[in-house]
């Protein structure tokens, strides 16, 4: 049996959420029965970053046509060396871009990503969330051929020694896949990435902040949170709706598709806990959370809690705050 | 042009799910439904890209009966007319099981674009659009915010992580995957109501289309998460909660 861990780039190096992918996949299999993969144009550095690991070996995906990602170069490349390894398994990070082209990579050979799983028991079964974190569900590959799998972000911790991935002894052989792409076969044109607006607030410097979600219900109402932050000294931040209405601006949002934040204390009102938002804050030493629904999945990553109207736990906690500190 | 947009009915946001007494899926019993939001987004998409450029816009949603009702919110937005797959087992299909059935009802309107919203708030697989171009052989990207009509195809705004985005070219006929928060989203008029009620909705019985319905992947079994941390809940009044809470972050917790 075999597994393909496809690794991807961030600034240069294996980003981190790979790791993480790779801590999941010695749930399958032995280290030394993975395949690293790593993509792209020019894939040395990347390939000798994860021939530092004890892998099985480490496969060099290289084209002139990878330079840039694109769904099409993706899966042609990688349905390639699917064909040539038979692996039982593929396993990817949950990233922005594997949502991109692994459903389409697991379609062409008839089969289903598994995506965005938490945690991996024997069996396989594989868990993952549904109904916006509320529940979890079981999943398992039913027919034959090789399952694809994709890792959420945090779930694994390649960090805890009794999962982390171990050092190579000698040396982790490093082979060359050189797939067959045609230029015509790409059928996006991708242009450089940007950055939205220029960054005036550092979320991810800051020791406190406050988050409001879609409980504050109108812009009208967020002096109400506002205020709190002002008491406590804290930023204000935000999960996506309520950036996405325009009521604050984009670089206050937190969460998959914003900041990543660790403050010593995040208190959420009003947010009910999207594995989107929760990606961006639970490593948060500290977490509050405020609002009405006790089965909100913010509560599972809360140390403490106040299930209740924020229009009245907040201004009473603001009046306290600012009590405790005259 | 002539676009389709993809929409899924799901429970209302704030719905409370339960398990059902199989623990196979929710108990569906006295549930509430909405068109899923960003699926909204790709349909406001469409129907703006229509404003601008003229064409007509197809509304396609499989499930059962019921679904009738968010289709007829589309119709009421503004869609031309609508497919309906009817499709009782929805839930027993997976990602590729669904994005068969909708390749199948989109490859007879053979239309210039495919919109649909990047996931789903129920199942959150976030995969139906990208495997429906991968069947129809169209080229597809995801995470869309914005879409403009360029002379030779398209040019999109894909959001990528961490506040970056990128821009895309490419030809049509193409699917687009939309995410959440590009554009307003309108309401429908009292008029759009009322026209809505004339418009053509074509239902296709699942079964007739001839799909492989076998899953790869199953659903075994749902339960509810196991709590990451034990979390302390601070009873009593708003007034009494917050003095116990401030209490806990200074001296028991020390962030304060």
């Amino acid at each position: 049996m075999s597994v393909l861990l496809v690794l991807e780039e961030r600034g240069g190096r294996i980003s981190r959420t790979s790791w993480e992918a790779a801590a999941a996949v010695l749930r399958l299999a032995p280290a030394n029965e993975v395949t690293a993969v790593v993509i792209g144009a020019q894939t040395e550095s990347l390939a000798n970053e994860a021939a530092t690991k004890a892998f099985g070996k480490v496969v060099r995906v290289e084209h002139p046509l990878l330079a840039h990602y694109t769904s099409d170069g993706y899966c042609a490349a990688l349905h390639q060396l699917i064909q040539k390894e038979s692996p039982a398994y593929i396993v990817f990070p949950h990233s922005y871009q594997v949502r991109d082209y692994a459903p389409a990579l697991a379609c062409r050979i008839g089969q289903v990503l598994i995506g965005d799983v938490i945690d991996i028991a024997d069996g396989p079964v594989f868990t993952r969330q549904f109904m916006q974190g509320r529940l979890n569900g079981s999943y398992r590959h039913a027919g034959g051929g090789p399952c694809f799998v994709s890792v959420q972000a945090g779930a694994f911790r390649p960090d805890v020694p009794d999962i982390a991935l171990p050092d190579a002894a000698g040396a982790t052989p490093i082979e060359a896949f050189a797939p067959s792409i045609d230029a015509a076969q790409i059928r996006t044109r991708p242009g450089e990435p940007f950055r939205g607006s220029a960054q005036t607030v550092d979320l991810g410097s800051a020791q406190l902040i406050v988050s409001v979600g879609r409980g504050i219900r109108e812009a009208e109402n967020l002096p109400l949170v506002q205020d709190l932050a002002t008491a406590l000294g804290a930023e204000l931040a935000a999960s996506r709706p309520i950036c996405d209405n325009g009521w604050l601006p984009m670089e206050r949002q937190v969460g998959s598709s914003g900041q990543s934040v660790a403050p010593k204390l995040y208190l959420a009102v009003g947010i009910s806990g999207a594995i989107q938002h929760l990606v961006g804050m639970k490593g948060s030493q500290c977490i509050v959370a405020i609002n009405k629904d006790p089965d909100a999945p913010i509560f599972e990553v809360a140390d403490y809690g106040i299930v209740g109207d924020l229009f009245e736990v907040v201004p009473a906690l603001t009046e306290t705050v600012k009590a405790s500190k005259s | 042009m002539k676009i389709i947009a993809a929409i899924k009915q799901v429970p209302e946001r704030d719905a409370q799910v339960r398990i059902d007494s199989a623990g196979k899926w929710i108990d569906e019993a006295d549930l509430q439904y909405a068109m899923n939001e960003p699926d909204a987004y790709a349909l406001e998409e469409a129907l703006q890209l229509k404003e601008k450029a003229g064409g007509e816009v197809i509304v396609l949603s499989a499930g059962p009966e019921r679904v009738g009702q968010t289709i007829r919110e589309g119709l009421a937005k503004g869609a031309d007319r609508a497919i309906h797959v009817v499709c009782d087992d929805l839930a027993s299909r997976d990602a590729l099981g669904v994005a068969r059935l909708l390749a199948e009802a989109i490859k007879a309107e053979n239309p210039d674009l495919i919109l649909t919203g990047l996931q789903s708030e129920d199942l959150g697989l976030g995969q139906t659009g990208v495997i429906v171009a991968e069947l129809l052989g169209l080229p597809h990207t995801s995470l869309i915010l914005q879409v403009e009509k360029t002379d030779s195809g398209l040019k999109v705004k894909r959001e990528l992580e961490e506040g970056w985005f990128q821009s895309i070219e490419l030809p049509t006929p193409a699917v687009l995957t939309i995410q959440s928060g590009g554009t307003k989203l309108r309401y429908a008029t009292l008029m759009g109501i009322k026209r809505a009620k004339t418009k053509e909705v074509r239902m296709v019985n699942a079964t007739d289309l001839g799909v492989n319905a076998a899953p790869v992947v199953t659903l075994d079994a749902i339960m509810l998460p196991k709590k990451q941390k034990s979390t302390q809940i601070l009873d009593g009044s708003a007034k009494e909660a917050a003095a116990a809470l401030v209490e806990k972050l200074k001296f028991e917790a020390r962030v304060l």
